[in-house]
C-alpha cells in the first residue's frame, strides 16, 4: 500500500479537524485547555451573555499564576484588582465544574509547568491556553499554542477553535552542545539567526541530535521560545525520554490505558520523505552561551561578541537605534562586563528543576554579589518541593540567595515583582520587550548558567569561566 | 461579543512607522487586571503615550492633534508577543477599526479578526507610500474596501489588493463571529469528541 509520507505535525493536526471550511479555517478540536486568571474572565462573561454552557468541563484545567504574589501567599492578596481576578477564576471554575488549582493548592504553579509535571500534557494532543507560551507543551509531541480570549470562549462553549493550518518548518541541529551551553542557548541562537519574525506563519518541528539528547525540561525550554520566533508553536517527536518522563505522573494514563496510549505515541513521528515548506539546519558547535542586548528576543548573540552595528541586524535601522537607546547600549560595545542590577531565575521558560540545578551548580561555594537583587522563583510547588528535597535550597541559602514562591512573577511583572526603571536584569524568562519586566526595565535574556554567573560576579560574565 | 459590520472604510490614518510593535507596548501587562472588557482604549500604548506622572508625551503620535482617524498604520511585524486579546480590544476601544502593516504577528491577526478589527497586509513598498502620503498631508485619506479587498490612497488613487479568506470576509462584512458558527455544528463536535482518544 502506498501512502504519502507525512510529518508529525500533519498527523496530529489532521486527526483533529472536525470540519474543513472551503476558503476558510479548519474547525479544530482541542483535547486540553488550560485557563488562568488574566485571559479567562471576559470569556466567561461572554458565555453568560450568550447563555452558553461549558461543553466539556473535564477537558479544561485552571491555575492561578500570572497575577499572584511570590511571597506570603498564605496572606490575602493585597492588590484588589489581582484579588478580584483570582476570585473570578475560582468562582467560574466552581460554577462550571472545572478543576482549579488556586493559590496555596499543592499543585499550583505556572500553567505551562504544572500541565506537564502532572501528566495532563500528553503526546499527540492538541492543547491551547490564553497565553502565547502554550507552545511549551509541544515538547511532548503535542500541537500546542496560545489563543486569544474570544477563542477561550470558543473552546469553553464548543471545545473547538477555527484555525487555518500553518505551514511547516523543520529546524535540524546535529552535533553536541559545548561546555556551558544549555537548552536555553539553542532557541536564543536560532532567534539571533532568523529574527523574531523568522518563523511567522509556520509551525516548527525541532529535530536532530541536539533535541534527541535533551531532557524533557530542555525540550520545553526550546518549544517555549518557538513563539518568540514568530511561529505558532514548535514540537519535538516523542521518544523514550518522553515516555519515561510521563510514566507514573499523576494524571497520565495507567495500566492498560498506558499501553494503548504508548502504542499510539510510538507512531508519532515524521516519515522519512515527508516534505516541509521550509527546512533550516544548524550545527551544535555554532552555539555558545547566548545573551540578548536589545528589546526583542531576536536581538541576541554569543556572550563573547560585541553589540552589532545596525547594518548587521534584520530590524530596520530606526527600530534598532530605538532599541539600543532604550537599553542604554551602543554599537560595538562588549557585552561581557556590563552592569547588572537584578537577576531573575524563573518563568515557564526556565522555572523547572533542571534550571535550579544549573543555577546552583554555579553559585555553589560562591556568594551573591552585593550589587545584585536576585529573584529565584520556582515554576510550581512541585518544583519548589524538589528544590528543597535535593538540597538545592541549602546551596542557594549558603550563597546568600532566597527562594520565592511559585508564579509568573517578573516574567511579565503583573504582580509586585517589577524591575525598576533604568535597571538591568539578566533574566531567564522569554521577553525583553520595553517595559516587559516593569516600566523602564532593561532585560537581558539568557540561560540559568549566565544568570548565575551574573548573580555571583555582579556583571555579565561568561559562565564557562566559572565551570571547573 | 458582536461587533460592527465592516464594508468600506474611508478615513484619515495615524502613522506609526516602527517595526516589531509588540503587544506589551500596545497594552502593558499591568493593565490586564480587569475582569470586564472596559476602558482598555485609555491605556493603549500607555508607556509610549504618557510619562511616569501620567502627563502626555508630546512627541508621541497619538498625542499629536494633527493625526486622527480609524486606521492605524504600523511598521513590519505588528502585534508580536503575547496572545493577549486585550491588545486588540485596546485598539478597537480607542476607535481604530483597521490596522495596516506589511507583516502581522499571527496571534494578533487572529485576535483582531475575531473582534472586528480588519488587519490589512500590504507590500513594503505600498506601506512606504502610505507613510509618505500621510507625512506630506496628515489629512490624507485611505479607503479600505473589504468586499473588493483593496486599499487605496484616496488623493492619488494608488491602490493595492489584500488577502483575506472567504470565511472571515463573510463574518466581517456581516458582523458575525466564530462562536455563532461553532454553535451551529455542536452535534458534529459531540460525535467527534466521542471518538477522540483523550
Ligand atoms: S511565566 Fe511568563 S510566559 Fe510563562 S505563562 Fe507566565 S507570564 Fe506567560
Amino acid at each position: 500500500m502506498s501512502h504519502t509520507p507525512t510529518t508529525l505535525f500533519d498527523k496530529v493536526w489532521d486527526s483533529h479537524v472536525v470540519r474543513k471550511i472551503e476558503d476558510g479555517p479548519d474547525v479544530f478540536f482541542i483535547d486540553r485547555h488550560f485557563i488562568h486568571e488574566v485571559t479567562s474572565p471576559v470569556a466567561f462573561l461572554g458565555l453568560e451573555s450568550r447563555g452558553l454552557k461549558v461543553m466539556f468541563p473535564e477537558k479544561t484545567f485552571a491555575t492561578a499564576d500570572h497575577n499572584t504574589p511570590t511571597i506570603n501567599q498564605h496572606l490575602p492578596v493585597q492588590d484588589p484588582l489581582s484579588a478580584n481576578q483570582l476570585k473570578a477564576l475560582e468562582t467560574n471554575a466552581a460554577k462550571y465544574g472545572i478543576s482549579h488549582w488556586g493559590l496555596g493548592n499543592p499543585k499550583n504553579g505556572i500553567v505551562h509547568v504544572v500541565g506537564p509535571e502532572n501528566g495532563i500534557t500528553l503526546p499527540g494532543m492538541t492543547i491551547v491556553c490564553g497565553d502565547s507560551h502554550t507552545s511549551t507543551h509541544g515538547a511532548f509531541g503535542a500541537i500546542a499554542f496560545g489563543i486569544g480570549t474570544s477563542e477561550v470562549e470558543m473552546v469553553l462553549s464548543s471545545q473547538c477553535i477555527m484555525q487555518p493550518k500553518p505551514k511547516k518548518m523543520r529546524i535540524t541541529i546535529n552535533g553536541k552542545l559545548g561546555k556551558g551551553v544549555v537548552p536555553k542557548d539553542v532557541p536564543l541562537f536560532i532567534l539571533s539567526q532568523i529574527s523574531a519574525s523568522g518563523a511567522t506563519g509556520y509551525f516548527i518541528e525541532f529535530a536532530g541530535e541536539v533535541f534527541e539528547n535533551m531532557s524533557m525540561e530542555g525540550r520545553m525550554t526550546v518549544c517555549n521560545l518557538s513563539i518568540e520566533m514568530g511561529a505558532r508553536g514548535g514540537m519535538v517527536a516523542p521518544d523514550e525520554t518522553t515516555f519515561n518522563y510521563l510514566n507514573g505522573r499523576d494524571l497520565a494514563p495507567k495500566g492498560e490505558a498506558w499501553d494503548k496510549a504508548l502504542a499510539y505515541w510510538k507512531t508519532l513521528k515524521t516519515d522519512a520523505d515527508a516534505k516541509f515548506d521550509l527546512e533550516l539546519n544548524f550545527s551544535a558547535d555554532q552555539i555558545e552561551p547566548q545573551i540578548t542586548y536589545g528589546t526583542n528576543p531576536g536581538l541576541g548573540t554569543g556572550i563573547t561578541h560585541t553589540i552589532p552595528v545596525a547594518a548587521e541586524v534584520k530590524d530596520g535601522e530606526a527600530s534598532y537605534k530605538k532599541s539600543l537607546a532604550y537599553m542604554g547600549f551602543a554599537e560595538n560595545e562588549k557585552i561581557i562586563g556590563k552592569q547588572v542590577d537584578y537577576v531573575f531565575l524563573g518563568s515557564c521558560t526556565n522555572g523547572r528543576i533542571e534550571d535550579f540545578r544549573a543555577f546552583a551548580s554555579i553559585v555553589k561555594g560562591r556568594k551573591k554579589a552585593d550589587n545584585i537583587t536576585a529573584w529565584l522563583v520556582p515554576g510550581s510547588h512541585i518544583v519548589e518541593q524538589q528544590i528543597k528535597e535535593e538540597g538545592i535550597l541549602d546551596v542557594l541559602t549558603e550563597a546568600g540567595f532566597q527562594l520565592r514562591q511559585p508564579g509568573c512573577s517578573a516574567c511579565l511583572a503583573m504582580n509586585d515583582d517589577k524591575i525598576p526603571a533604568g535597571k538591568y536584569a539578566v533574566s531567564t524568562s522569554n521577553r525583553n520587550f520595553e517595559g516587559r519586566q516593569g516600566p523602564g526595565a532593561r532585560t537581558l535574556l539568557a540561560s540559568p548558567l549566565v544568570a548565575a554567573a551574573a548573580a555571583v560576579t555582579g556583571v555579565v560574565t561568561d559562565p564557562r569561566e566559572l565551570i571547573a | 461579543m458582536a461587533y460592527d459590520k465592516f464594508t468600506v472604510l474611508t478615513s484619515t490614518a495615524v502613522p506609526m512607522p516602527i517595526e516589531n510593535v509588540d503587544t506589551d507596548q500596545i497594552i502593558p501587562a499591568r493593565f490586564l487586571k480587569a475582569t470586564k472588557r472596559e476602558g482598555f482604549g485609555d491605556n493603549l500604548f500607555r508607556d509610549w503615550r504618557y510619562n511616569g506622572d501620567d502627563t502626555p508625551k508630546q512627541d508621541f503620535v497619538l498625542n499629536n492633534p494633527i493625526y486622527s482617524g480609524k486606521i492605524l498604520v504600523g511598521g513590519k511585524n505588528f502585534g508580536s508577543g503575547s496572545s493577549r486579546e486585550h491588545a486588540a480590544w485596546a485598539i478597537y476601544d480607542y476607535g481604530f477599526r483597521c490596522v495596516v502593516s506589511s507583516f502581522f504577528a499571527d496571534i494578533f491577526k487572529g485576535n483582531a479578526l475575531n473582534i472586528g478589527i480588519l488587519p490589512v497586509t500590504v507590500s513594503p513598498e505600498f506601506l512606504d507610500k502610505i507613510f509618505k502620503a500621510i507625512e506630506a498631508d496628515p489629512k490624507a485619506e485611505l479607503e479600505v474596501n473589504l468586499p473588493e479587498q483593496t486599499i487605496s490612497i484616496v488623493a492619488t488613487g494608488e491602490k493595492e489588493s489584500f488577502d483575506i479568506n472567504g470565511y472571515k470576509k463573510h463574518n466581517m462584512t456581516n458582523g458575525f463571529d466564530d462562536i455563532d458558527y461553532l454553535q451551529s455544528m455542536k452535534s458534529d463536535i459531540q460525535a467527534f469528541a466521542e471518538k477522540s482518544l483523550y
